[in-house]
């Protein structure tokens, strides 16, 4: 399944009444992979992982997921799972009554690999959602979203309000999902630290726009943090993209993208 | 069996610090021919990691010749990197902790040692290429 696209939009856009969340964004993204979707809050994370789940129409442009249009039917419906922010739950219902509601409205739902995971939580079935902690309420909503056995998976800010051992344990449940099922993650974070070690590709929106999409290998290959004697950016050899540069009355700190090795800048 | 860990400080991509782990191990006479390298599932649990990166650690493992992944199986060391010079590892780690102790008792803190060693060793390399 590797090298398909799970999710590919042209000149995508959407406006709030007079404001664009989200403009001319343009992406294809790979299958198979754990995709990172980083940026300052308000950039447009949410609208584009809505946008791809159908819960909202795009303004300009388009968007195709996993061949189909997000919105397209009970059949597209289910090959997409979506974890909204602050990862929601019924607070009044049990831990049991969510698993009976996930096998009731989704038509792939995989009971087995439902119960196996709220046993290897150590999650009560009897226990109300509301009298969870934190950790485990985002653990239940994963377990909800992995049961549906989508082919994608979207995430939006799913550990933002975790503390960093519960962080820790829901991304670990994450990934072993990844290495055991057939799956596609898209997961936003306002916090790089988050996605270090999750994802392999990464999208940065910044003011609605679309700054940044590749492979995190690639990425990290190809851009550099220079620091050195102060000196002006204008004077870097050829091929050096300056990103930013930042100046003390000693020092320069350049960020720069280039295809090309760094020599000693001296 | 090797244990992976990862460094977030470091800069250096958690699949090249896998490698440079493996290389290690095998340069040290750690890992030898026919030793198991963790399964993908074990690393991932482990470390909370993406399995595409320890895939990629593995097939670039892989491609140096070092190992071999059997489908369904797992993955094992097919070659070692561990040579003759083996035998002079234990007194020149003898010597190197003397050394230590000597840097310590001089007042210097592990910043201070790691700082002089790297310069030392920079400069030491860059003269034997000149």
């Amino acid at each position: 399944m590797n090298g398909t696209a799970v999710l590919q939009a042209r000149g995508l856009g959407r406006k709030y009444g007079r404001r664009w969340a989200l403009r001319d964004c343009t992406l294809d993204l790979p299958a198979g992979h754990v995709v990172g979707l980083v940026g300052p809050n308000g950039a447009g994370k949410t609208t584009l992982l809505k946008l791809a789940a159908g819960w909202l129409a795009p303004s300009s442009g388009g968007i195709s997921v996993l061949g189909g249009s997000p919105a397209g039917g009970p059949a597209q419906l289910a090959k997409i799972g979506f974890v909204a922010q602050d990862t929601p739950v019924y607070p009044g219902l049990t831990v049991a009554d969510h698993l009976r509601l996930g096998a009731r409205l989704n038509p792939g739902w995989d009971a087995a690999l439902a119960r196996e995971r709220i046993a290897r939580l150590d999650l009560d079935p009897a226990h109300r959602a509301g009298k969870l902690s934190g950790g485990q309420r985002a653990q239940l909503a994963l377990t909800l979203g992995l049961a549906k056995r989508p082919r994608l998976l979207l995430l939006d800010e799913p550990v933002a309000a975790l503390d960093p051992l519960a962080r820790r344990e829901f991304l670990q449940t994450l990934m072993e999902a990844v290495a055991e099922l057939d799956l596609s993650v898209v997961l936003s974070s306002h916090l790089v630290s988050d996605l270090e070690r999750t994802c392999d590709h990464l999208i940065v929106l910044v003011d609605s726009r679309l700054q940044v999409a590749g492979e995190v290998d690639d990425l990290l290959a190809t851009h550099h943090r220079l620091t050195g004697p102060r000196r002006d950016p204008g004077r870097l050899p050829a091929g050096q993209d300056v990103v930013s540069a930042h100046h003390t009355d000693r020092q320069s700190t350049i960020i720069v993208r280039t295809d090309t090795p760094i020599l000693d800048p001296a | 069996m090797i244990e992976f860990h990862l460094d977030g400080r470091s800069g250096v991509s958690p699949y090249l610090q896998l490698v440079h782990q493996v290389r290690h191990a095998l340069r040290l006479g750690l890992l030898r021919e026919g030793d198991q390298l963790p399964t993908v599932k074990d690393v991932v649990a482990r470390l909370a990691i993406n399995p595409n990166t320890v895939l990629k650690a593995y097939r670039e493992l892989e491609h140096e010749g070092l190992v071999a992944a059997r489908p369904g199986v797992g993955t094992f060391v097919t070659r070692t990197l561990a040579d003759s010079s083996l035998a002079a590892h234990g007194p020149l780690r003898q010597e190197l902790r003397r050394w230590l102790t000597k840097a310590r008792m001089a007042g210097l803190d592990d910043e201070s040692i790691e700082a002089l060693f790297m310069t030392t060793f920079r400069t030491a390399a860059q003269e034997d290429i000149a």
